[in-house]
């Protein structure tokens, strides 16, 4: 079985569970993913199957970069990712991998993508620091405070937590459930939120961190 | 459409009243008790309607016993069994929260004549 596969978020909705509870779920739609490399271990010193996604014009591909993409016959693709693989042998170059080869109702996925951009952002905003208050005479509203001691260690740590560029980084949510695999549509149902704007790229792949039933 | 609100859609209910804030309803909700379903009935004045595709919702409100009890519900949800509009009431907005200042006679609404 493939470990994962790419995808792109449509959005969120809800829709209600039997018993009438509300469930949230974002859409993701997955795949399909051509194998554009197989890595093995005495070539790359592991295993691994290259899959791309989201198809773009050839013209927009570098030549180096389509010449890689070429042996699959399938076009170009703007993103591609590496995943592993324990059955090996039944992917080949220019195989298509769809959602439900991949993915069972119920399973348990961890979604990465990249978070919506904030731009810089102060200390209450990105790190949850309360502040001080508004009004009442007080000069200390949103800064940091003191970053550090004096005489020692005379520096300021490092990782300290200081205002600065929030969002647009990797993120993975761990531990999100598929409510429904639709394999006509490619498209999947996750409950609960994903990193990312819509129409962003996002990896899924099966949990890691998995809670024993 | 896009395929997001055609996934909520597919969870819509079809049989609405087309009931509005004003209108007083009988709501009939499955409640669960252990392994067994029952029906319970809330009838009041709908103060409020909030129109968000798969995640409208309705508030009912009613005087039990001098207080005011105000519930949500999910329009699409199935645990609401059927709603049932009784009579259509005349009001001037859309959103009747001066209902919760009124009580007795000053809570009454108006009945529309059907022309």
């Amino acid at each position: 079985m493939i470990q994962g596969i790419l995808g792109k978020k449509l959005g969120m909705t809800q829709i209600f569970a039997s018993d009438g509870r509300r469930v949230p779920v974002t859409v993701i739609e997955a795949g399909p993913c051509v194998v554009l490399q197989k890595k093995t271990v005495d070539t790359d010193g592991y295993d691994a199957v290259q899959l791309g996604f989201d198809n773009k014009a050839a013209h927009r591909v570098s030549k180096p970069a389509m010449g890689h993409m070429k042996a699959a016959g399938k076009g170009a693709f703007s993103a591609l990712r590496e995943f592993s693989a324990s059955n090996l042998d039944d992917y080949a170059v220019g195989d298509e991998v769809t959602c439900e080869q991949v993915f069972n109702i119920g399973d348990v996925v961890d979604v990465t993508g990249t978070s919506k951009g904030k731009g810089f952002q102060g200390v209450i905003k990105r790190w949850n620091f309360s502040g001080g208050r508004m009004s009442h005479g007080s000069k200390f509203h949103r800064q940091p405070g003191a970053i550090g001691c004096s005489a020692w260690p005379s520096r300021v740590f490092k990782g300290k937590k200081m205002a600065g560029q929030m969002g647009n980084e990797r993120v993975t949510t761990q531990n999100l459930a598929i409510v429904d695999v639709r394999p006509e549509e490619n498209l999947i149902l996750i409950k609960g939120a994903v990193p990312g704007s819509r129409h962003s790229v996002v990896m899924i792949r099966h949990g890691v961190k998995v809670p024993q039933a | 459409m896009n395929i997001v609100d055609r996934i909520g859609q597919e969870h819509m209910r079809k049989n609405i009243p087309p009931f509005k804030a004003g209108d007083t309803v009988r709501v009939h909700v499955k409640i669960k008790e252990g392994e067994k379903e029952r029906i319970q009935i809330f009838q009041g004045v709908c103060i409020k309607r909030v129109n968000r595709g798969i995640g409208s919702t309705f508030t009912v409100r009613k005087v039990s016993s001098g207080v005011g009890v105000e519930r949500v519900f999910s329009l699409h949800s199935p645990a609401v069994d059927q709603v049932e509009l009784m009579t259509v009431g005349r009001v001037r907005r859309a959103k009747l929260y001066y209902l919760r200042k009124l009580s007795g006679k000053a809570a009454r609404i108006r009945e529309k004549r059907a022309i």
